[in-house]
């Protein structure tokens, strides 16, 4: 379905695939013949990097851009990155006017000056803000360039609104994330090249079917024990591989283990990059209190055995120590981070040092765009007696078992093949939408057959 | 569903009758609505077999075809129904009040102040089931294009005069409805499921009489026994005792009693087509008499505070579309371009969000389920510390310590917001969570100009305050272009906008 420009050397080295991908992607975007180009990238192949790039370059080349980010912390993190990457570029962060409407840390970057007002950047070489921002600047000058960052999560109507702002455009995005949605019915205009619920890249190609689309080949933050599941359970139409090699990248306990399941999933996690704590099967409210409790033991024992990681960033030595910050626990709800944020809360308050109040826990939502060494994760489908659209939403299930880069471990109630094999997918199909993703229950039965050889019942 | 909507069903169960999930009504409901029951021919959705309508109980109009498949009896039956339903759904155009409104002048691009007509009252539609309201709107769409002996006089199969007029009528009520809160076309299932819970599955309410079963059970039965007859139940004859609320028919009718009915019709048996008359009116007359009963149920509910306020938009609504008429613009396209969807998209969510709110703020009951879902609290105050911005002008930021036996999902730096007693809402923010259940929040507005604030505006000790976490009144977002400015990303804007060509004549038109 996508006709990707043929890329050079995808049999050379990872590096060298990646760096030829680069270099062919920033050429086609500062003096291409398209208005427009689109690259796919997986998660951690460098996407950041790439805008980044993508940027100085233009600037360079004396074309002044406009960077046109989702969320606030997006936009944060390309202004820093731009900013540590070239201290002369002269950066502006165009902001809302609400209180603390940027990281205050961007203030050590002298290059970069932020404001509410688009007039106070006018000049610069880069103007990094939100869509939702620029929408509200008026049209009367147009910039020869924009980036665009997380196109895949941008709305079509958002893209509408700031499209007149810009001549040509770099989209850059991972299809593999969760799609953008709305809270009312949008289906009478499914299937249509504007729908304006779907995502800012269909409603492009749709119109522009001419438009190059590139991917970036290589994912550097997913271990190799994850890229080939990531890639063939999420990614089918732009596969991707590891930057690393199998046994590059290791995980060691220091404590050793004392025979319990928590040990033994953490163990086998260590060892295959992958863990899954089976609980009984059963049909639990939403913050299943066994399965909350089992993943803040399971956080609270990792930190105990005071793991560390090996890999190419931690140079020959020892190794560095896995802490709190490296670790996130993902959900699929708000209400069940915030149960196992609580169950977390206890055993800090149990223990001596507090670092387990210190772990990441949010939703697949928050946690889109995000890195850590281990994650935890809640299982969308554990306990549930049903498999609606949102839990079987592909794009879930990518964000939260793409998020690390040494291991992952799930936990879940048994008996979710089965619930799947109940819940076919029942939503009416509608004519006409592209999708990027495959289909959810697919998704779904992919990991879970993968995960059931890494498996550690709980009894 | 919420968790206290899974509580009242499961008592719904328990006790055997309806549960209510609301305390006021959160609808407009007219005092005269126009009730509509259409029926359709099976397997063939645009062809009706008959409608009962009327703003009376005591008074319905009972029109059908005795031979749906016959176009041209199919469109004398579609004039009748334009006739019967124009009168009603033009009767609220010329009562009218002036209202101010701001607008950007076209030629000085600044914001003027305009007077404009505002009708004081619209017509409301109500039909038994959501299908109902997408039958309503299949209509209007295939009536809107057709042309009139008067527009097209070489048409061999010109539509009945006033026909596309009811078409774009409809085609403006069915996509009316897709708004959130509105209530210019409505669904009697729809307006009693958001106010009572059943013992059944949501599937299970879309049966408008198993529905009405639950809500009054007749003496000696339980709701799931009455829904059961309801359902299943039948004469001698073999009819349902409650026939479907349609558009869709009973099978085993359709076979055995209406199939011979249209074959001795189309045979030119005397008396065939009174025959298919007098069924097809037993299948409507039952749901004619449950749909007045459900809206007297509703009756029974107080109206909730913002439903004026809403109604309102519907009026505009109703006044926008009877000036496009007026000002003799082409029927509604067939398509939305890019930036009518998208507007339609951004005013329907921001009509959501200021639902949602709405009626949390009008019905404890509702309030409760955002409580629940840690979306709102309930709050006694414990301490109050008055504190002043910093700046040339320090305006009142006092500090106000609550203490809540809800568990709101929050974080430092949240907003919350509160209704103040005087009407108007007051922001404030989280900055600290004190303890299990302790809070400190800074109220940052809603306290007047003056260095004190407002007598009233800020809580006193003891006081038990609503907060909530979503905004009140929903802003909208940006603009969007206009549609002859519509980007390249978008297509490019749309070609000259034109009255559309009626739907080409097939081979299937001409049986």
């Amino acid at each position: 379905m996508t006709t990707l420009v043929e890329q050079p050397g995808t049999a050379a080295s990872p590096a060298q695939a990646a760096a030829a991908a680069t270099e062919a992607i920033l050429a086609a975007a500062v003096d291409g013949a398209h208005r427009g180009v689109v690259v796919n990238s997986p998660p951690g192949a460098g996407k950041s990097t790439l805008v980044v790039r993508a940027a100085r370059e233009l600037a360079a080349a004396g074309h002044p851009l406009m960077v046109i980010a989702q969320t606030n912390a997006q936009v944060d993190d390309l202004v820093d990155r731009l900013a540590t990457a070239d201290a002369e570029l002269p950066v502006g962060r165009l902001h809302s006017s609400e209180p603390k409407p940027y990281d205050p840390a961007l203030e050590r970057h002298p290059s970069v000056r932020a404001s509410a007002t688009p007039a106070d950047l006018a000049g610069l070489d880069v103007v990094v803000s939100t869509a939702a921002k620029w929408a509200w600047v008026g049209g009367e000058e147009r910039w020869r360039h924009a980036i665009v960052d997380e196109a895949y999560q941008m709305r079509s109507d958002a893209l509408l609104a700031v499209a007149g702002l810009f001549e040509r455009a770099l989209f850059v995005g991972d299809p593999g994330q969760l799609d953008p949605f709305s809270q009312v019915g949008a289906e009478q205009w499914a299937g249509q090249a504007h729908d304006p619920s779907a995502s800012a890249v269909s409603t492009l190609l749709a119109h522009n079917p001419q438009l190059p689309r590139y991917r970036l080949p290589v994912s550097w933050r997913l271990p190799h024990s994850a890229a080939g599941l990531v890639s063939e359970a999420f990614y089918p139409y732009t596969p991707f591989r590891s930057g690393t090699g199998p046994g590059d990248r290791r995980l060691v306990f220091g404590a050793p283990e004392q025979g319990s399941p928590w040990d033994a999933v953490l163990d086998e996690a260590a060892d295959a990059g992958w863990g899954l704590l089976e609980l009984p099967a059963a049909r639990t409210p939403r913050t299943d209190p066994e399965a909350v409790a089992a993943v803040a033991r399971l956080v609270h024992r990792m930190l105990e055995r005071e793991g560390r990681t090996h890999g190419e960033r931690d140079g020959d030595g020892g190794g560095t120590a896995l802490g709190p910050e490296r670790i996130a626990v993902g959900t699929a709800h708000r209400d069940q981070a915030a149960a196992v944020r609580a169950a977390l809360a206890e055993y800090a308050e149990a223990g001596s040092d507090g670092r387990a109040a210190r772990v990441t826990v949010d939703t697949a939502n928050r946690l889109q765009g995000r890195e850590f060494d281990v994650t935890v994760v809640l299982h969308p489908l554990s306990g549930r007696p049903d498999a609606t659209e949102f839990h079987l939403e592909t794009g879930r299930l990518c964000v939260l078992a793409s998020r690390h880069r040494h291991a992952c471990v799930v936990v879940c109630r048994a008996g979710v093949a089965e619930l799947l094999d109940d819940h076919p997918a029942t939503e009416p199909v509608q004519l006409g939408p592209a999708s990027w993703a495959p289909d959810g229950w697919e998704a779904h039965q992919a990991v879970l057959s993968h995960l059931a050889e890494h498996r550690v019942p709980l009894a | 569903m919420s968790l206290l909507d899974a509580l009242a069903r499961m008592e719904a169960v328990a006790c055997g009758r309806a549960r209510p999930v609301a305390t006021v009504r959160h609808r407009h409901l007219a005092e005269h609505p126009l009730v509509l029951v259409p029926l359709t021919t099976a397997g063939e959705n645009g062809a009706p077999l008959g409608v009962m309508l009327g703003t009376e109980p005591s008074a319905p109009t009972i029109l059908t075809v005795a031979q749906p498949r016959d176009r041209d009896l199919r469109f004398a039956f579609l004039g009748r129904l334009a006739e019967a339903v124009l009168p009603h759904l033009e009767s609220c155009q010329d009562e009218v009040e002036l209202v101010e409104r701001k607008e950007t002048d076209p030629e000085s691009g600044k914001r003027v102040t305009v007077e404009t007509e505002l009708c004081t009252d619209a017509p409301q539609l109500l039909v038994p089931t959501g299908p109902g309201v997408d039958f309503v709107r299949l209509l209007g769409r295939s009536t809107r294009f057709r042309r009139t002996a008067e527009e097209d006089p070489e048409s061999e199969h010109p539509a009945p005069p006033r026909l596309p007029l009811l078409g774009r009528w409809l085609s403006h009520y069915g996509e009316r409805a897709r708004v959130p809160g509105s209530s210019l076309l409505l669904s009697m299932t729809g307006l009693l499921t958001r106010h009572w819970a059943t013992g059944q599955s949501q599937l299970e309410d879309q049966h408008l009489g198993a529905l009405l079963a639950w809500l009054a059970p007749p003496e000696g039965a339980t709701g799931a026994e009455a829904a059961l007859r309801a359902e299943l139940g039948r004469d001698g004859r073999g009819r349902l005792l409650v026939p479907p609320a349609g558009p869709a028919t009973d099978p085993a009718f359709d076979n055995e009693l209406l199939a011979p009915a249209l074959t001795r019709y189309d045979r030119g048996v005397p008396g065939a087509e009174e025959e298919v008359h007098e069924l097809v009116a037993t299948q409507l007359r039952p749901t004619w008499e449950a749909m007045w009963e459900g809206a007297g149920m509703l009756r029974t509910l107080p109206e909730a505070e913002h439903v004026p306020d809403r109604w309102r938009r519907d009026r505009q609504s109703y006044t926008h579309h009877r000036d496009r008429l007026r000002a003799a613009e082409p029927p509604q396209p067939r398509k939305d371009d890019a930036v009518t969807a998208a507007r339609k998209l951004a005013m329907r969510e921001q009509r959501q969000a200021e639902l949602e709110a709405q009626e949390a703020l009008d019905d404890p009951l509702v309030m409760a389920v955002r409580r629940l879902a840690g979306e709102a609290f309930f709050a006694e105050v414990l301490e109050v510390e008055m504190a002043y911005s910093q700046g040339k002008r320090p305006s009142p930021r006092p500090l106000v310590t609550v203490h809540t036996q809800d568990a709101p999902l929050l974080t430092d730096g949240d907003k919350l917001h509160r209704r103040l007693p005087e009407g108007g809402q007051q922001r404030a923010e989280l900055v600290e969570m004190a303890g299990p259940g302790e809070l400190v929040l800074r109220l940052v507005n809603g306290m007047g100009r003056a260095k004190e604030p407002a007598p009233g505006t800020v809580p006193r000790k003891g006081d038990l305050v609503c907060w909530t976490l979503f905004e009140h009144a929903p802003r909208g977002g940006p603009g969007l272009p206009e549609p002859e400015e519509t980007p390249w990303t978008h297509g490019g804007p749309p070609g000259e906008r034109s009255a559309e060509r009626p739907d080409p004549v097939t081979s299937e038109d001409v049986l």
